[in-house]
């Protein structure tokens, strides 16, 4: 199995989230991540799939998911070509004393401390997810209380835009 | 208009014409129908439930088989003076969708029904899903619970398109009345063009009696539906010379072919090549069997000569199939040394089973098309491919193995002689309607099907009660063919009640129950593999003459006959086919213990092929 991402423009309307959700059960194709946001486009809003698959079978993913109406482009983003972020929220229990080694591992993964209380400390990280591992055992020991994660959303590298690169399918 | 199913926008004037053109009806088949010419859109100010049936009448729509109810009650008062459409009111909403179904498959044209919410939708669903399998243009139109209701668990409230989802090409619920006859517009041309499918169209009760304005919108933009339909020039020249240089190859040939109106097409490419044709359970009729080219069916109940076929090819041109697990037997043994060309209209068929050697994206009858012309191509510098060798493997074979039954030992009727004979007397002009089971693979093998959209059945979902409803939906579409149903006494009391419509409504259409008493497609597998324990497969309409078929037919308006030996076969097949005035059923009671040959056990290999039990013509005892 190797992981994929495929970036997906649909049409933004009530259900499209569930059709794409629908396809991926009933296909059997496994979702590692999705994130959906808004475009620059108002009619238009964009998925970043993280899809878990073999070659062929991530054909079939593309093939199947184009066949949705209000799928309008699916374009595969490889790790070299594209940009790739996801957000971290983590809220450890620290003390005063835990809080200043927090600051510096903070510091050097260039996150932010967005909540403080007396005994506890709430960080935002964006990265890659290896950046995000590498952050989360560092700040483990400390006693994390709760984390949340958002799916990756990416971007291909350079001036091209998803809408002038061909469409994996078009092939 | 075949551009316009290459292009994202279209002429609206093209969305009826797509479910009646030529390039989407059967030539020479289909009943004609003016065409509707693009004028500039004048403005009506209407209720909602008047702007669908104007929608409907836009579209081309001349029936639609469906049942009333709360929800969509408003949509059924403008109905009542519309004098384009015709509704026909069935019995089961089962009913109304096999019967769009079967109006779609002997037409070419999109099929409707239409269903209150709650359980008259779901009622629909077993058909959309059959529809979806088999690839049928079908537009279903639901009522839905006022918007105020939705979520709120009201009554006769389901998500019919959540439920449909999966079983749909598309679906919508209309949320604002000023979008129907644009909504509407889009579901005809998403349902007829690229690979058809069903769509649904559910629309909540206050849209209905909302108050709108009406105008049939000039174009149908859908810029996320672009279906390919021109073939790559490239994998058409690849293809031909792949055609050209095989020694070994096969046309395998599947529903898309008739999908395509390309049965024409490939009878040229058929004798221009000399190459063997096999046509599967969804394109019987797209080859003539009496051609000598015609190998017949492939697939779990195939002749051996077409399963052997396709087994020891060395290039499978592969028409509009998909590589279904019933024609492939296991597909790890499938056509062990077979080059595949795979053309589709839908990119998603090809390499999803089998991986493709020359991939084609294309309508099958451009495909066609192109390919005799670029066979001729190869063939004028030279390179053909002797096939003699090949011929006469499969000549051999087909005269070691042709297809046949035994008569039943304890003097019973035998079914396949039944269905022989009225393939023979109804003839290849008539169109057969088979449900699911022993009759269906029976209907497939011993009916010589001879012109293109003369079978119908339920090929991909197999759902038994297809047959009654969509017999009845053909004949109102082709009225003046005789339309014969061909059903098993366990799907014929599925859906039977259809008769009464049949009759009401003057739709005289024949049904033969190949009765034996039994679930007889189960019985068989019993038989064969569970010890000869008949676990619940004893209908008791032998034992017990229950339901007393004949008399049940009398009940329901229609004409009951019964037939019980060799003998009286062709009489009463005569007598029923002389009927015209009233639907007619002849209850066929035949033997039991006759089995389906040949015959491939599920999940073995295509080389394993028994053609009759015990005799493997191909084993070769790996």
């Amino acid at each position: 199995m190797s992981r994929h991402t495929l970036s997906v423009l649909v049409e933004n309307r009530p259900g499209v989230l569930a059709r794409v959700a629908s396809l991926f059960s009933r296909r059997d194709f496994n979702i590692h991540s999705l994130a959906v946001g808004p475009t620059e486009n108002p009619e238009v809003s964009r998925m970043t799939i993280v899809v878990e698959v073999e070659a062929l079978p991530l054909e079939q993913v593309t093939k199947q998911l184009n066949k949705l109406i209000n799928v309008l482009k699916i374009v595969e983003l490889s790790n070299e070509s594209s940009v790739q972020r996801e957000l971290m929220l983590i809220k450890l229990r620290v003390d005063a004393v835990a809080r200043a080694q927090v600051v510096t591992i903070v510091d050097m993964f260039r996150a932010h401390i967005v909540d403080v209380t007396t005994d506890s400390v709430t960080i935002e990280a964006t990265g890659t997810s290896s950046k995000l591992e590498g952050l989360t055992k560092l700040l483990e020991p400390f006693g994390v209380r709760e984390t949340v994660q958002s799916g990756m959303v990416a971007l291909g590298r350079g001036p091209r835009s998803i809408t002038s690169a061909s469409s994996r399918s078009d092939n | 208009m075949t551009q316009s199913r290459s292009a994202p926008v279209v002429p609206a004037g093209s969305v009826a014409q797509t479910a009646s053109a030529p390039s989407n009806s059967p030539a020479g088949h289909g009943k004609s129908r003016p065409a509707p010419q693009p004028v500039a859109p004048e403005v009506e100010y209407l209720t909602g439930a008047a702007s669908v049936v104007r929608s409907l009448e836009e579209a081309g729509v001349e029936v639609v088989f469906g049942i009333p109810g709360g929800a969509v009650l408003p949509l059924y008062d403008p109905l009542l003076d519309s004098t384009k459409v015709r509704h026909i009111l069935v019995r089961h909403e089962q009913g109304a969708g096999h019967a769009a179904t079967g109006y779609a498959q002997a037409s070419g044209r999109v099929g409707v029904c239409m269903a209150t919410s709650g359980p008259g939708a779901t009622n629909l669903v077993t058909p959309i899903a059959d529809a979806h399998m088999d690839s049928v243009p079908l537009v279903a139109i639901t009522g839905q619970v006022a918007r105020p209701y939705i979520g709120t668990d009201a009554f006769q409230e389901a998500d019919i398109c959540g439920i449909t989802m999966p079983i749909t090409k598309h679906n919508f619920l209309i949320t604002d009345a000023a979008e129907i006859p644009k909504i509407i517009a889009q579901a005809f041309h998403i349902a007829s063009t690229g690979r058809p499918g069903p769509v649904l169209v559910d629309i909540p009760k206050d849209i209905l009696q909302a108050q709108t304005t009406f105008s049939w919108p000039q174009e149908v933009s859908l810029p996320g539906y672009r279906p390919s339909v021109r073939p790559h020039a490239g994998q058409i020249t690849a293809a031909a010379k792949l055609i050209t240089s095989a020694r070994r190859p096969v046309l395998y040939v599947g529903g898309g072919v008739l999908k395509a109106h390309a049965s024409a097409e490939l009878l040229v490419l058929a004798e221009l090549t000399g190459i063997p044709v096999v046509t599967t359970l969804m394109a019987r009729g797209a080859f003539p069997d009496s051609h000598e080219q015609h190998l017949g069916m492939p697939g779990m109940h195939g002749t051996v000569a077409a399963v052997a076929a396709l087994q020891k090819a060395d290039l499978l041109i592969t028409l509009g199939a998909r590589f279904d697990d019933r024609v492939t037997g296991n597909l790890t043994t499938f056509a062990p040394g077979a080059a595949v060309i795979h053309a589709d209209i839908d990119p998603a068929e090809i390499s999803k089973n089998r991986i493709a050697d020359v991939p084609i994206v294309g309508d099958a009858r451009d495909v066609i098309t192109q390919l005799i012309a670029a066979v001729k191509v190869e063939q004028n510098a030279g390179t053909v491919s002797d096939l003699t060798a090949w011929w006469a493997e499969m000549d051999g074979l087909r005269k070691t193995f042709p297809l046949g039954y035994d008569e039943p030992a304890d003097g019973t009727l035998a079914p396949q002689y039944v269905i022989e004979r009225l393939g023979a007397i109804a003839g290849p002009d008539a169109i057969y309607c088979a449900g699911v089971g022993q009759h269906q693979m029976w209907a497939a093998q011993f009916v010589k099907y001879e012109k293109p959209y003369t079978w119908l059945n339920s090929g991909g979902l197999g759902t038994m009660g297809y047959a009654v409803p969509a017999a009845m939906g053909a004949k109102v579409a082709m009225p003046d063919k005789v339309v014969w149903a061909i059903d098993g006494d366990g799907c014929f009391q599925m859906t039977n009640q259809e008769l009464a419509t049949c009759a009401i409504e003057g739709i005289p259409v024949k049904i033969a129950i190949i009765n034996n008493g039994n679930l007889g497609m189960v019985r068989q597998w019993q038989t064969l593999f569970y010890g000869e324990r008949y676990s619940n497969t004893e209908l008791g309409t032998h034992k017990h003459r229950i339901p007393d078929f004949k008399l049940l037919a009398e009940a329901m308006g229609c004409v009951g006959l019964r037939c019980e030996s060799k003998e009286d076969v062709d009489r009463i097949i005569n007598e029923a086919m002389a009927i015209n005035d009233r639907p007619v059923v002849v209850d066929f009671t035949v033997g039991k213990d006759a089995q389906v040959w040949p015959m491939v056990a599920a999940g073995m290999g295509n080389s394993q092929i028994e053609a009759a039990r015990g005799i493997r013509p191909l084993f070769d005892g790996v």
